[in-house]
């Protein structure tokens, strides 16, 4: 049995049977990397799929379950937001897709079992963006308060609003346009993401939509891949869980594939792939794998790339930290805002924050 | 063996290098750190708790470090963090010990959710328990202090533990975190008031802790039936004292605010709140001077335990 450190949350999840042989001390080590990684409650539910948890030491077990009680408490809350949402934008009378975290929360994904949420995610019509944020604003969520250059990071470049506060609540409601930052060059067609939308079923959550499996498997892959990968390791066991659920379906591989070419979003999707087949063993199509990655190409030096995601998908804990994992995580930032925006734009936000400070 | 137990560079590098590990309310931490600021506070503050023989099965790695190489040399600067995580923003270095404690505050009150985790002292005087609760500077360390001084048993200075299966409250006996007047007021009460460094400039002022006594920690796993809260408000022109009864519902709402996970909990807290409020007389007190409330709290208890 492989013992490496910076393994053992990823393998645990992979495969829980291998817990009955930990140690009390390696149980501890296990709950703090999950606990770094934000999983500890979807360690919780793959060890009990597996019977597991009886082998727990019982101040991990404790821990498991606080996570486990944390994360149910979390699924009521998201839902409760979504209906408020939902209300508040009823007369504009157009699509409220839900994404992400909340959206896995509302139509009962797998990846939502043992998930906690940050925020809730939403997507609408571009057309109807500044209408739908004079009503979320009269219904409670007030825009956070950033400076003017932020204000127009997001307004102008990014492919949400600023992050929105409930007054009372405190919840975080993030509004989307799109999946991708326009600055990008990459523009997938958020009408047609919107389009293919599909209603929940759940007849109190009636009105809300999440998007078509294979446009969810690739919005959380260019969520991921093309982004900080702070917390990393959670959103690829989302997308292990998510190619877990979707990849048994009719259909499904052919229509990822032709989705993820038609919006430009080969090698983020094939990154997807191949990452949680390295970290979790997760069963995908050979086809589709193959059609990606003709259509993806050759990245620029493979090695380094490879290298990277290594070190950026583990659990950001000291235990899992190598020398190099400063360095790794600073480029994965840097890589990030390269893919994300035009090269003179990137110097401009760059040089700003630079000299400015702030969060992006 | 307790921290006192240690010879002290002994004890130095045993911080430094594998760290120490102590209890921590409902959870073992193990507390690393190269900064003598610590290794006194721990000294001082912690020397009789006992130190944990397996540093590998703590609950919760904490750290105290320079958060650079830069700024280990140019205005120090020290960062906690918890498994690799920083809570918090890095303060100037003199102000270590007084991290380690808000960082500890923040360690129980986001983590300990089989607990209700409510902001209140808690001490006990035969087999009863009080639990003070109150805005920050309405003089409830202060009041801790004054009763811990009077041979209450210390429970807590900060956080009131309420075990969601029992309703009991569950000890954690770390220091008394005074501030700016109150040390002075502390360090009146006479040389047993083991008062230890103050850090001035702290963003609440100039600080410092009392020490737990040592039949407090050595009573750290025995937990109290909760029987009186009593809401303090110290006013310097407050005399005489006003002490008045709090009906249970209204004490029941204002205490939600004074919980640190009341929402995450939901209907587990309501229930172990209503049964808190249930248990408990509660008192609203404004005094002007702690010799005036003190002999008051004093008599509540002698009446009510006969």
């Amino acid at each position: 049995m492989s013992l490496i450190a910076s393994r053992l949350l990823a393998d645990t999840l992979t495969d829980p049977k291998r817990s009955a042989e930990y140690s009390p001390a390696r149980w501890s080590q296990l709950i703090k990397q999950a606990r770094a990684a934000d999983l500890l409650g979807q360690l919780r539910a793959r060890l009990a799929t597996a019977n597991r948890l009886d082998a727990a030491s019982p101040a991990a077990r404790r821990h498991l379950d606080i996570a486990w009680e944390l994360s149910l408490r979390h699924r009521a809350a998201v839902r409760w937001e979504a209906i408020h949402v939902r209300d508040a934008l009823a007369d504009l009378g157009v699509p409220v897709v839900l994404l992400k975290g909340s959206a896995y929360c509302i139509a009962d994904s797998p990846a939502a079992i043992g998930r906690v949420f940050n925020d809730v995610d939403i997507l609408v019509p571009r057309r109807a963006l500044d209408a739908a944020e004079v009503r979320l604003i009269r219904a409670g969520w007030l825009p956070a308060r950033v400076n003017d250059y932020d204000q127009r990071y997001y307004r102008n470049w990014m492919h949400e609003l600023p992050p929105m506060e409930h007054k009372s609540r405190g919840t975080v409601l993030d509004v989307h346009h799109t999946i991708v930052p326009p600055t990008s060059g990459i523009v997938p067609d958020a009408a047609s993401l919107i389009d293919h939308a599909r209603p929940v079923a759940d007849p109190e959550l009636k009105g809300l939509s999440v998007l078509a499996p294979e446009d969810m498997v690739i919005h959380s892959a260019c969520h991921l891949f093309l982004g900080e990968f702070h917390k990393g390791l959670r959103d690829l066991f989302d997308l292990h869980v998510l190619f877990e659920d979707f990849g048994p379906r009719s259909g499904f591989w052919e229509r990822l594939v032709s989705r993820s070419i038609e919006a430009g979003l080969a090698r983020p999707v094939l990154d997807a792939m191949q990452q949680a087949r390295r970290l979790f063993n997760t069963r995908i199509d050979v086809n589709a794998q193959a059609l990606l990655e003709v259509r993806a190409g050759h990245p620029a030096l493979p090695g380094v790339r490879e290298w990277l995601f290594d070190q950026v998908l583990r659990p950001d804990h000291p235990l899992c930290r190598s020398a190099a994992t400063g360095t790794a995580r600073w480029l994965a930032y840097a890589r990030s805002h390269w893919l994300r925006m035009p090269l003179p734009l990137l110097v401009y936000h760059l040089g700003y924050k630079a000299t400015k400070g702030g969060a992006h | 063996m307790r921290v006192a137990d240690f010879p002290p560079d002994q004890f130095d590098r045993k911080l430094a290098d594998s760290g120490v590990p102590l209890r921590c309310g409902p959870f073992v931490v193990c507390i690393s750190s190269r900064l003598p600021h610590i290794a006194a506070g721990l000294r001082f503050h912690y020397a009789d708790f006992e130190v944990h023989a397996d540093p590998e099965a703590s609950d919760f790695d904490i750290r105290l470090e320079p958060p650079s190489v830069l700024r280990r040399l140019v205005r120090p600067q020290v960062n906690f963090t918890c498994d690799g995580r920083a809570p918090f923003r890095p303060l100037p270095i003199d102000q270590a010990f007084p991290m380690l404690e808000w960082g500890l505050n923040w360690v129980i009150s986001s983590h300990a959710h089989d607990h209700l985790v409510v902001h209140g002292a808690v001490l006990e005087r035969n087999g009863r328990a009080l639990i003070l609760a109150a805005d920050p500077g309405s003089g409830k360390s202060t009041l801790c202090a004054g009763l811990v001084h009077a041979g209450w048993r210390l429970l807590s200075d900060e956080l009131t533990l309420v075990n969601l299966d029992n309703g009991r409250l569950v000890p954690v006996a770390r220091p008394i975190s005074l501030k700016n007047e109150s040390i002075d007021v502390v360090r009146a009460l006479g040389p047993e008031a083991a008062v230890g460094a103050v850090c001035y400039g702290t963003g609440k002022g100039a600080v410092a802790h009392m020490r737990p006594p040592s039949e407090s920690v050595a009573r750290i796993s025995e937990a109290a039936v909760p029987a009186w809260i009593i809401f303090p408000k110290f006013a310097r022109t407050q005399t005489p004292p006003v002490v008045e009864e709090v009906g249970h519902a209204h004490a029941f709402m204002e205490l939600t605010r004074h919980c640190f996970n009341y929402a995450l909990l939901g209907g587990a807290a309501f229930g172990a709140l209503a049964g808190l409020v249930d248990r408990c007389r509660v008192l609203r007190a404004r005094y002007g001077h702690l010799d005036q409330i003190l002999p008051v709290i004093e008599q509540l208890a002698a009446e009510e335990t006969r």
